[in-house]
């Protein structure tokens, strides 16, 4: 499949839900949250939430900031 | 823990939302050199509110996580800010996005389009906390010195209005301790100072003024010794706080002698 996962386009044959896109990023899902095509995506909806080509996923967790 | 709680705080409690603190610092956690001395500097602070940002995560570096750090900081809220958005829609998104990371319902609301100045959006942050507000979340905006905005975002439900002192990191103080004092006349949200501050004595003067609490960042980030610097805020803020509590003295135009000016090793002058 192919992601623009934020910002940049990834190749990811084995990918198909927000789970496996997790999985090959190697990410934590309780320490990111999920904006696809710009909708949050809560940890309760990733399961069934199917991906497709050209997706737009941003992924985010906390940083430092005032 | 190195804070010991002045016997006066916990009858003095801060209110936001539905939560009460007897720490009026708040810190920020950017910029620190090391997460080790973003930890110290909050424990030394005794802050009970820390403010994070969101970001991208960065596959390359997967250890610069921040959860790990905050895991350390017992007892202390996190206030996720919406910094990076530059209109209301992507500050809602952020806010939405940050409650996915953790239960905390404060958010800070940061809209500042231009990078050279960092000033607030005023109708941008106005659209975002009324949304947000109504959704439920504590509503925090970092707000330019208005006392017309203030109480605009106080009517839309806002817990705090956070007005700057002076331009974000610049180290200018109370550069708008005038509009300040405006906005603290009428405001009955607490009125907490965002940006600016770099020495304990300008947090002293806000808190002096009647300011809920401050909020910094830089000052204590960049210092020379964070966790010393931390201390040094935690005292200011204290010691402005009881101040203000205590009641200032009126400022007069001229001498008010605080010793008897009767005469005294002296021959009484002839029409005294």
């Amino acid at each position: 499949m192919r992601l623009i996962v934020n910002g940049e386009t990834l190749l990811l044959p084995a990918v198909t839900d927000l789970p496996s896109l997790l999985a090959a990023l190697d990410q934590r899902g309780d320490r990111v949250a999920l904006l696809v095509n710009d909708d949050v995506v809560p940890p309760e909806a990733r399961p069934n939430h199917v991906l497709r080509d050209d997706d737009r996923v941003e992924i985010l967790t906390f940083a430092g900031g005032g | 823990m190195t804070h010991h709680p002045d016997p006066t705080d916990a009858a003095d409690a801060l209110t936001l939302g539905e939560q009460t603190f007897t720490s009026r610092l708040i810190l920020g956690t950017g910029k620190f050199a090391s997460a080790a001395g973003m930890v110290q500097a909050v424990k030394a602070s005794g802050a009970q509110l820390v403010t994070v940002a969101l970001r991208r995560v960065n596959r390359e570096r997967p250890d610069d996580d921040l959860f790990t750090p905050l895991a350390q900081l017992d007892g202390v809220t996190l206030m996720p800010n919406t910094s990076g958005a530059r209109n209301a829609r992507e500050a809602i998104t952020a806010a939405r996005l940050a409650r996915q990371l953790c239960d905390s319902r404060f958010i800070k609301v940061e809209i500042h389009p231009n990078p050279h100045h960092l000033m607030p959006d005023a109708l941008e942050t106005y659209e975002a906390c009324r949304v947000l507000a109504a959704e439920g979340f504590w509503v925090m905006p970092y707000m330019p010195p208005d006392p017309v905005l203030a109480k605009r975002l106080e009517e839309v439900g806002c817990v705090s209005v956070m007005p700057l002192g002076s331009a974000i990191g610049s180290g200018h103080g109370l550069a708008a301790a005038d509009l300040l004092r405006l906005i603290l006349r009428d405001s009955r949200i607490p009125v907490i100072v965002d940006a600016g501050l770099r020495a304990p004595s300008e947090a002293a003067a806000a808190m002096e003024m009647g300011c809920g609490a401050v909020l910094v960042n830089s000052a204590i980030a960049v210092a020379g010794d964070p966790p010393a610097m931390a201390t040094a805020f935690a005292g200011a803020v204290r010691a402005g706080r009881l101040a203000y509590r205590a009641g200032l003295m009126p400022r007069g135009t001229a001498a008010v002698a605080s010793s008897p000016l009767t005469a005294f090793l002296s021959t009484p002058r002839a029409e005294a």
